[in-house]
């Protein structure tokens, strides 16, 4: 009787492991499945840009203004264009965020308008992004009076990702274990001096990946800059920040008017000359390129300020 | 570490101010501040034309700086209006509201007509029935009653096979939708909305050239562009006359009607007055007639763009369509209202 009932039990155990493996086994599948899709998608996506779009990256795509004929046309304008609209945005989200997420976290009292700060933070961050720009077209280009110029755009984009870099910020500073500021106080600093050298040096990390995120996202946003005014056609740069003759800084470049690489890209690609779809595989190539260099950036970033963190 | 990240931001700001260099060397033209810009937006059909102008004015030394934005002709006028933009590309004659608006905030501004387009009806190339059609049988596929109804070929003409029809049209905001509602249902923005739409007219040639069933509608460059993969419609204006396939030459001795479209460029007299403005709208006069056939557009004859730039040095300013749509318009017509302006 016990030698039966153990073998009873056995083969309940078994049978128990098998459908546990079965079950981890179909669940690997689909994960594969779900993740091979993905990255099929993209693969595929990417290998017909690269196949369209490489013949066109030379060195005069990079320093020709766009043209109407397809094997004169570059992308001067358009990532000159994106490159400065996405410093005033850096310059302004950034700053700007981290320092609501800090005191949204480190010193905000804990009450109902936090709470319903929070919530309009969090609702921020899913506003479609023609919004923001009908939002700016009203504000700073119409009573401002600002125009469709690089500030214009910088703002722009700067108030879309603010939300996501807020929320970035408030995420990392909540991950820090409470002892690093009761220890810091014990030893009788300020909260300022416990933000300065304990919350915001380890937080850095998850501040920068936030920060690249919203930035990643607003490299690639048309809808926006198209509603402030953003130019198709444009054929000089925004004025040099430095000159030869004193002040030597100057701030022109801010109001000049600009093109972005998406709206050249979307110019392209709706054109009925069929040698333009190439410019704009080669123009999109350059346009993930971009995004992949800033999100290295931010991965080595990470790396190096990880390296300094010792708990 | 804090000293190396510091680094890093000095490479980053030299590396914005070297590339800036490198392009303000390119166009080795003076600071931003001491030139004033010249700002046009407007319609996306007149884009090509009026980019083509600029690309090349810009290519001569000492020419002021272009912008040219595309908003649509609505669009465009708007910003006109409120004395944000100097030249408005319009792929139709202003409107009431839009005069309203201008008169408003006191723009005057010339109207000028600069080319024709021939608003193209095209089918899959296999399709070899409905090579011909009346304005009559365009308008049984295209208006709102025929929606849900007129399904199949033999339903526009009984001569034609018993197969479904696919239909693909110009997207609801723009001025082809208009013009096309206007010419063949008569009455602007009217229109059948089971169909395929799509502001991008690459779309409607993807769409059109891999139907067999397909009929659609679009600007004549798209069609000159892919002769090999679509078929133009000859359209007869009337049951009784001839059908005319689209080409430059029907255009311009009217017998492709009611599809031939003036296209304008509205020049704000304010702006017209600053001399770097002047000499651009020379420019384009000048070179317009090689330039509007570069872009698979139709220029005027030569004694229209006499007639027109006669308007500049006359200072006549307002429209000739008193917020009227321009249907179904020769260019000796269109020439004819001008005189009268």
């Amino acid at each position: 009787m016990p030698k039966q009932r153990s073998t009873r039990d056995l083969s309940l155990i078994r049978r128990l492991i098998r459908s546990g493996k079965r079950n981890e086994t179909l669940f690997i599948a689909t994960g594969l499945a779900a993740l091979a899709l993905a990255v099929l998608t993209f693969l595929a996506l990417f290998i017909d840009m690269l196949i369209d779009g490489s013949p066109r990256l030379t060195a005069e795509f990079f320093s020709n203004y766009a043209s109407r004929k397809a094997e004169k046309a570059g992308i001067l304008a358009a990532w000159v264009g994106t490159f400065t609209v996405m410093l005033v945005t850096a310059a302004v989200a950034v700053p700007l965020g981290v320092m609501s997420g800090i005191y949204l976290e480190e010193y905000a009292p804990k009450n109902r308008f936090t709470d319903l700060i929070e919530i309009n933070i969090n609702n921020l961050a899913g506003v479609p992004s023609i919004v923001y720009g009908l939002l700016a077209l009203g504000m700073f280009v119409h009573t401002f009076g600002m125009g469709a110029s690089v500030a214009t755009a910088g703002l722009t984009l700067a108030l879309l990702i603010l939300p996501v870099v807020i929320v970035a910020t408030r995420e990392s500073i909540r991950a820090i274990p409470g002892s690093i500021r009761e220890a810091a106080y014990a030893l009788g600093a300020t909260r300022w001096q416990t933000v300065q050298h304990h919350v915001l040096p380890y937080s850095m990390p998850g501040i920068l990946t936030g920060v690249i995120i919203g930035l990643s996202r607003a490299i690639g946003e048309t809808a926006p800059i198209v509603i402030i005014g953003a130019v198709t056609f444009i054929a000089f740069l925004p004025g040099s920040p430095v000159q030869s003759a004193p002040p030597f800084i100057s701030f022109d470049w801010l109001s000049a008017p600009f093109t972005a690489m998406p709206i050249q890209i979307f110019n392209w690609t709706s054109r009925p000359d069929a040698a333009f779809q190439a410019n704009a595989s080669a123009a999109a190539l350059v346009l993930v390129a971009m995004t992949v260099v800033m999100n290295g950036l931010a991965i080595w970033l990470r790396y190096r300020l990880r390296r300094n963190i010792k708990w | 570490m804090s000293c190396k990240l510091r680094f890093s931001a000095l490479i980053g700001v030299l590396a914005l101010a070297g590339c800036q260099q490198d392009g303000t060397d390119q166009t080795a033209a003076p600071p931003a501040a001491a030139m004033s810009t010249i700002q046009i937006d407007g319609s996306s059909t007149v884009f090509p034309i009026t980019e083509a102008v600029a690309e090349e004015y810009q290519a001569q030394p000492g020419a002021a700086r272009v912008t040219v934005g595309v908003s649509g002709t609505g669009g465009g006028f708007k910003k006109f209006c409120r004395g944000e933009s100097d030249i408005s590309n319009a792929s139709r004659p202003i409107q009431k509201s839009e005069m309203a608006a201008c008169a408003e905030n006191g723009v005057e501004y010339f109207e000028l007509p600069v080319a024709f387009d021939a608003l193209t009806v095209v089918i899959h190339p296999d399709n070899d029935f409905a090579q011909a059609m009346s304005v009559d049988e365009l308008k049984t596929l295209w208006q709102p009653a025929a929606q849900g109804e007129v399904m199949r070929w033999n339903q526009v003409n009984p001569a034609w096979p018993d197969e479904p029809i696919s239909l693909y049209g110009a997207g609801a905001d723009s001025g082809t939708f208009d013009y096309f509602t206007e010419a063949v249902v008569g009455k602007a923005k009217s229109s059948r909305g089971d169909f395929t739409a799509s502001e991008d007219d690459n779309v409607l040639v993807q769409g059109i050239s891999g139907d067999v069933n397909a009929i659609g509608y679009f600007g004549y460059a798209y069609y000159a562009e892919n002769t090999d993969k679509l078929r133009a419609v000859a359209i007869a204006n009337g049951a009784d006359q001839e059908a005319v396939y689209p080409s430059p030459k029907a255009v311009i001795d009217g017998t492709y009607q009611p599809l031939s479209r003036p296209m304008f460029i509205y020049v704000s007299k304010a702006s017209f007055a600053r001399p770097e403005v002047k000499a651009f709208i020379d420019f384009y006069f000048d070179n317009i007639a090689v330039l509007a056939e570069e872009t698979k557009n139709v220029p005027l004859p030569a004694a229209a763009y006499d007639q027109v730039r006669q308007h500049l040095v006359d200072g006549r300013v307002g429209t000739v369509f008193k917020g009227e749509p321009a249907t179904a318009i020769t260019i000796e017509e269109l020439l004819a209202r001008d005189a009268g302006l």
